[in-house]
């Protein structure tokens, strides 16, 4: 079969990719720069297609509550947001970790704090990292770098929920979900029946039948010593993660002597901003996380050995170089480039601060 | 005549009362003399008599009744604070062959999840909604709750509900049942064997109605909570009755989707 | 080969349409196409842009400061982008409504008169058409058969009988262009 190619934006990517991947659910409310999910959702009648119930939400905590009562069903369930909306579901999303359960997550990150902008930003790095609602928790983090891998990542986004019990949270921008690239479609996958589902979640709220004990989703314990144990629990299920899913991008990092480490947006124009220092005859590369939790913190500490120095890019005022300096542990300088409040750096930019920073530093 | 054991006396024949299999075995913790465990023994009978237990999912609240999953032999979610009757729509539309209800307290379903509670009557989800109203906050010790009555003290109104300063009572039941996706609203209480039935018939009526698809059935349980009233349960109960039942009173407020005109 | 075109002017000129066309058409003959729009409320009335990078590699940047060729349909936009473009690279607008032409000595400049022949033929609707044609007479980058392809692929399959007025407004596009 040949395979189907389509031009489409990230957003509308993420929908027809929930689609094609068998979710169950979808429920969302509107924000700008992300409201096409729903929309392209709404006009495609998903529940004519394969039987998905989307529904806009009331309220962006309705929308991920009724994601906690769908996932705890046992059912594929997504939302999307955009950053303030995702401030709003962080009590949600406390719960889902702390209950354990399967979802996804994307947010299409604008510019804070507060209301912000609606243009696209990468500020958001440490709340979707570092737990973002109360407790101690993470999500397994995804940064698609294009609208193609907006649409891989929503199956893998999915099966790694699935697999780990843990909400995984797509963490894209207004760059990658406003513009349009060439995206292959995959073919469409049957949603699971009742049966499987059953086979795949023994522990979900489907009703109890005579054959079990009854299923039981909370993220209560009031024993503090079994709310340690969870709580640890929690930790090893995270450093198995660390283990088995980091995954990054190394582009021309072989006979490089300076890295660019960028994610999402901000590595598409770092790879611009790559070729414009190699046509000045520096040798730059780039490393690109693709998992942000987990963290590739090894290949950085590797690299350090060889390299002379590391420069972030984000567009943020400096989130992810913590990261980064964690992990190159003073071996090499570690310096940071951003621009922020919707504004978007320019390969040329990336560019001087390279010289500057590093090779100037 | 041989004396009488008690192994004489405890036969099925004699049996006056039983506990519903759907109620698990474990201690409930509430308060002697609250309406909690009142309210859970209708539920589990209504489920158990309508041979539902395998097809129910329930959602527990955040208060008094956060653990009643330890209490109902029933698959149950247990929600973020007011955030029920979202977890509610969503169990119900992904599985509408299931029954669907929630249980909340006064906090819950009228303060903190409000938003949560207006949307799913305003779209007719059909799912059933038990809502146990005792005027304030038992859980956290005591304080004003958005259904504390004018004059009623409460930890954070020491001295009284001052509607200047806090507001006015808000009447739930009466407010969602002016909304078009509410299907059957009643108020109800379980201080008395007469109002024990009633409100059993209300809640089956309820559960009923999630077979017909019209809507949401919601039922409001004015309940005591002899502690956070600091009264003895008895005193408490017809505490409940001269003041609570004057401003919620009891009886059906719409039924079949039309409004019960009095 | 690798084109950064910029197409710029008034939002409800069909701006976002011709790069989506356009970048359709990429796609159709098999190359790699990105197409970033301006968004937000300037859009509504306001300037409205897209950047379109067609290229047989892997695209890098999505958004950029210099362009291998602008498209210009305002003033404003003229204003804005004429120094982005690169040296050597091209610039094509549309004279009307431009007061302030553009003055740049080191860029080929081209221009076509597409509102005012849109207006007469009575097809306002297929201006941007008109000026896509003039673009692809310019920079014959995509085959016509793919940007029928791309049409295809762009407009709801309800506008479908609508697609031969676009091939003709192409076609006058390409013969109403004209170097400065």
């Amino acid at each position: 079969m040949e395979k189907e190619l389509r031009l489409m934006k990230g957003n509308e990517a993420v929908a027809e990719a929930a689609i094609r991947s068998g979710a169950d659910a979808y429920f969302g409310y509107p924000i700008t720069p992300q409201s096409e999910v729903i929309e392209y959702l709404m006009a495609q009648e998903p529940h004519k297609r394969t039987g998905m119930v989307v529904l806009q939400a009331e309220s962006e905590v309705a929308a991920i509550n009724m994601i906690y009562g769908a996932a705890a069903c046992g059912k594929m369930a997504m939302t999307s947001s955009s950053s303030p909306g995702i401030s709003l579901k962080q009590e949600g999303i406390s719960y889902i970790a702390g209950a354990e359960l399967p979802c996804l997550i994307m947010n299409c990150v604008r510019g804070g704090p507060g209301l912000g902008t609606i243009q696209p930003a990468q500020s958001d790095y440490f709340q979707s990292t570092k737990g973002g609602g109360h407790g101690d928790y993470r999500l397994v983090v995804l940064a698609p770098a294009s609208v193609q891998e907006m649409y891989d990542f929503v199956e893998i986004g999915f099966d790694l929920s699935f697999k780990y019990r843990n909400p995984v949270m797509i963490l894209a921008d207004g760059i990658i979900g406003q513009m349009m690239e060439k995206v292959e479609i995959g073919p469409q996958k049957e949603r699971r029946t009742m049966e499987q589902l059953i086979k795949q979640c023994p522990w979900a709220t489907v009703g109890k039948p005579a054959t079990r004990e009854r299923n039981i989703i909370t993220s209560l314990d009031l024993v503090a010593s079994r709310q340690e144990a969870f709580n640890l629990k929690l930790v090893k299920k995270y450093e198995e993660i660390k283990e088995k899913e980091v995954r990054f991008e190394l582009i021309n990092c072989d006979d490089a002597e300076y890295i660019i480490v960028a994610y999402g947006s901000s590595a598409r124009l770092s790879m611009k901003a790559m070729d414009l220092l190699r046509a000045k005859g520096i040798k730059t590369g780039i490393v690109r996380p693709i998992t942000l939790f987990p963290f590739p913190s090894k290949v950085l500490f590797d690299l350090a050995d060889r390299v002379k120095g590391f420069l972030t890019v984000e567009m943020s005022t400096g989130q992810m170089v913590e990261d980064v300096r964690l992990a190159v542990q003073f071996k090499k300088p570690v310096e940071h480039y951003g621009r922020v409040g919707g504004v978007i750096p320019s390969p040329e930019e990336i560019v001087n601060a390279l010289e500057q920073k590093i090779i100037g530093g | 005549m041989a004396e009488i054991t008690i192994k004489d006396i405890i036969k099925e024949e004699n049996l006056v009362y039983k506990k519903s299999k759907v109620l698990t075995n474990n201690t409930m913790s509430y308060c002697p003399g609250c309406g909690h465990g009142t309210a859970h023994r209708l539920i589990a009978e209504v489920i158990e008599e309508m041979d539902i237990q395998s097809q129910t999912v329930g959602v527990c609240p955040v208060g008094c009744s956060v653990l009643m999953y330890n209490f109902l032999d029933l698959d149950m979610q247990q929600a973020a604070h007011g955030r029920a009757p979202a977890l509610a729509t969503a169990i119900k539309r992904l599985m509408p062959e299931k029954f669907v209800f929630t249980y909340q307290g006064d906090g819950d379903l009228a303060a903190i999840g409000t938003a949560e509670t207006i949307h799913a009557c305003n779209r007719g989800e059909n799912i059933t909604i038990i809502f146990v109203n005792n005027g304030i906050y038992g859980m956290t010790g005591g304080q004003m709750a958005p259904t504390t009555l004018k004059g009623m003290p409460a930890s954070t109104c020491p001295y009284g509900r001052d509607i200047e300063m806090m507001g006015n009572p808000l009447k739930m039941t009466e407010l969602v049942a002016q909304l078009a996706g509410t299907y059957y609203v009643t108020r109800q209480s379980v201080h008395s064997p007469v109002n024990v039935r009633r409100a059993k018939k209300a809640i089956r009526q309820a559960f009923e109605n999630q077979k017909l698809k019209r809507g949401v059935s919601f039922v409001e349980i004015v309940s005591n909570c002899n502690s956070g009233w600091k009264l003895p349960p008895v005193k408490a109960n017809e505490w409940m009755v001269e003041n609570m039942f004057p401003f919620y009173p009891l009886g059906d407020i719409k039924v079949e989707g039309q409004l019960v005109t009095k | 080969m690798t084109e950064e075109i910029i197409i710029a002017g008034f939002g409800g000129q069909g701006v976002l349409s011709m790069g989506k066309i356009l970048a359709y058409s990429g796609l159709m003959q098999g190359q790699e196409v990105s197409w970033m729009p301006s968004y937000g409320p300037e859009m509504r009335g306001g300037t409205s842009n897209v950047t379109v990078i067609i290229s047989d590699e892997r695209i890098s940047s999505p958004i950029l400061t210099k362009y291998d060729t602008a498209i210009i349909l305002n003033q404003q936009s003229l204003d804005k982008f004429e120094c982005m473009v690169k040296p050597g690279g091209t610039l094509l607008y549309d004279p009307n409504g431009i007061t302030r032409h553009p003055e740049r000595k080191d860029i080929t400049i081209y221009k076509v008169a597409a509102t005012q022949k849109a207006t007469e033929l009575g097809a306002v609707k297929v201006f941007n058409m008109m000026v896509l044609g003039s673009y692809l007479k310019i920079k014959p980058i995509v085959k016509m058969e793919n940007v029928i392809k791309g049409l295809k692929k762009s407009i709801p399959a309800r506008n479908h009988h609508l697609i031969p007025m676009n091939e003709q407004a192409i076609e006058i596009g390409m013969k109403e262009v004209e170097k400065v």
